[in-house]
């Protein structure tokens, strides 16, 4: 395993310079420009402009000298807000992110997971009907009409939590909540699909047979065995959920990363939306990683390849 | 019971229906079965029935009250559910009934159509990555990784400058994200299943690598391909939309589900009704899809026979 896991990674290097190779062609080839979003700057500002922060040189320069920088650790200016680094947005944004990742991840693993198994062990009884159902409401219904609703229901209705901003943990709920519930539903679906693959199986009947509790057989075997495609989902889900959500950030005015990204996208800040694109890549290929090992400590049959 | 009948031009769709011996295929059989299964037909019943009201619904609304989805009334906007209009009206008095069946039927074909490719593409593509292991795999998982993480709105900006809007356009843009996660997924589980004894069996009898591929491991992967499938399909309604706000996909007037959905959010709290019958309408296709696909999905697990 030590020498796949070390292989894996080394992989990875190339993969990495293709994204930012691919991403940078993708984002400096769209048409628009950084500063011809509002009103008309006079050519000479423009050429000023561009001569400070380089676009002024040929693309494959300004590529090797934003390759150069990534590797010393620096994400560059950002052209919007002229103040502040992309270092400092992401900074900033990044910790307020991950505290409503790790909220939305723990309710949705919680949520989705136990849902799931209940639908997979009483499988086409009204407890997987209504376990199923709950999860298809979750699927229906889009973040930016739960949210809303959320807040109406905890905040205006029954003032138990603040409808929006930062601060302390009551904060977090709402908006964890609302991010996790989507996932969650598509954990409860994947679980249940996954679940019922190994629950006839032969070594599932050899751990009843040889006398092991309900419990021990669902929670040691049955899930164990159904969990790889919910753990093959949660890798690019993570990596979304840690990047934010523009929906559910903007909706409880949280100052997280999700918000900058498409609002950077239509301005053509370009450090801005490389920098975030390259967080996103580097929590995927992580845990893709991390996913590729967890197949054979789930599945004992898994070899590494 | 009818004596086994043997055609001797061995057409199966003739013996399958004249006799019982000839229908013992994979697929026959869970025709049988999932007829059998009252929640999963009447899903499959209901889904027919929405795509056919979507299909003919604002024909006959154009030919029986003579207004489409683009009809604009001012004088009669934003009103409530009536009898004259059971969905109410939009801000500009465009009859929402009529918009919702339009945008259903392009939201239902559109998200079925761009689902199934994408199914397909993932399953081939995860098996035959997984199966053949290795350098291979690592390649063809690096471009999975790779397509993930590169910058979608901007692919999708640079399409459209290049190649102009069209249909296929949609197509394109939700495929190349759409079959990335079955591809894991359907990856991740044959990567399971190749290690059992079926496979080995296969081998040492010679199959070749492909009808191993094709006729052993991704028949048993198609449990969590159905469930990727029906969780792709709202994803693509909803992408759609998104798709359609970045200026490709149906434009206005033209009415999608998943923009009338966005639309209707946005003013939820004042014209309740925009929001919720675009949605009910979604959530009732969400739901029949899903319990039909958990019908085929019990229909094609042989170890459910009894």
């Amino acid at each position: 395993m030590k020498a796949y896991v070390i292989r894996r990674v080394l992989e990875l290097i190339p993969t990495a310079l293709i994204i930012v190779l691919g991403s940078f062609a993708l984002v400096r080839l769209a048409p628009g420009s950084p500063f011809s979003s509002e009103k008309e700057i006079p050519p000479e500002v423009r050429r000023q402009l561009d001569a400070k922060y380089g676009f002024d040189k040929p693309l494959p320069e300004q590529f090797l000298r934003y390759l150069g920088n990534l590797l010393r650790g620096d994400l560059g200016p950002s052209t919007k807000y002229p103040q502040r680094s992309v270092n400092e947005i992401i900074g900033d944004g990044f910790p307020v992110s991950l505290t409503l990742a790790g909220v939305a991840l723990v309710w949705s693993l919680l949520v989705g997971v136990t849902a799931g198994i209940i639908g997979a062990v009483r499988q086409n009884t009204i407890w997987d009907h209504a376990a199923m159902g709950a999860a298809l409401v979750g699927i229906s219904i889009p973040s930016f009409v739960l949210g809303p609703l959320l807040v109406l229901i905890f905040a205006l209705r029954l003032h138990l939590l603040p409808p929006a901003g930062w601060g302390d943990w009551r904060h977090v709920i709402l908006p964890g909540l609302t991010l996790g519930t989507i996932y969650a539903a598509s954990i409860a679906r994947l679980t249940r699909g996954g679940m019922l693959e190994v629950v006839r199986s032969d070594f599932i009947r050899t751990a009843r047979a040889k006398g092991l509790s309900e419990r021990l057989v669902i929670w040691r075997h049955m899930l164990r065995g159904g969990l790889l495609p919910v753990v093959s989902y949660l890798g690019p889900a993570i990596a979304s959920m840690l990047t934010g959500s523009v929906v559910v950030e903007k909706i409880f005015n949280v100052p997280g990363i999700g918000p900058y990204f498409v609002d950077a996208a239509f301005n053509r800040d370009y450090f801005l939306v490389m920098g975030i694109v390259l967080l996103y890549a580097f929590f995927l290929l992580l845990l893709n990683l991390v996913v590729d090992v967890a197949y054979g400590f789930l599945d004992p049959r898994i070899e590494y390849p | 019971m009818n004596q086994p009948v043997l055609h001797p031009d061995g057409s199966a769709a003739e013996s399958a229906a004249n006799s019982p011996v000839g229908g013992t295929s994979l697929w026959h059989d869970a025709w049988k079965r999932l007829r059998k299964n009252r929640v999963a037909a009447g899903s499959g019943v209901v889904l027919l029935m929405l795509a056919a009201a979507c299909l003919v619904g604002p024909a006959v609304i154009a030919a029986t009250w003579g207004y489409d989805y683009e009809t604009q009334d001012l004088a009669s906007g934003a009103r409530p559910p009536s009898w004259s209009h059971p969905f109410g009206t939009d801000f500009y008095g465009r009859d929402l009934l009529t918009r919702v069946l339009y945008g259903g039927r392009v939201s239902l074909t559109v998200g079925l159509l761009a689902a199934v490719v994408a199914a397909t593409v993932g399953t081939v593509y995860g098996a035959v990555s997984s199966y053949a292991g290795g350098m291979i795999d690592s390649l063809m998982m690096r471009v999975v990784d790779i397509l993930y993480a590169l910058p979608y709105m901007f692919l999708v900006i640079i399409l459209v400058t290049i190649l102009g809007k069209s249909l296929l356009l949609v197509f394109l843009a939700l495929g190349a994200v759409g079959w990335l996660l079955t591809a894991r997924i359907v990856r991740g589980q044959v990567m399971s299943l190749k290690e059992q004894d079926f496979v080995l069996a296969a081998r040492s009898l010679g199959t070749s690598s492909r009808d191993i591929i094709f006729r052993h491991l991704i028949p048993n992967t198609l449990g969590p391909v159905i469930v990727t499938f029906t969780l792709t399909v709202p994803s693509m309604i909803l992408q759609e939309a998104f798709l359609s706000f970045l200026g490709l996909g149906v434009q206005a007037p033209r009415p999608s589900l998943g923009a009338l959905i966005n639309d209707g959010a946005n003013q939820m709290l004042v014209f309740w009704w925009t929001l919720a019958f675009p949605g009910a309408v979604m959530a009732v296709m969400l739901f029949a899809l899903n319990f039909l696909g958990d019908g085929v999905r019990d229909a094609l697990d042989p170890r459910m026979k009894h």
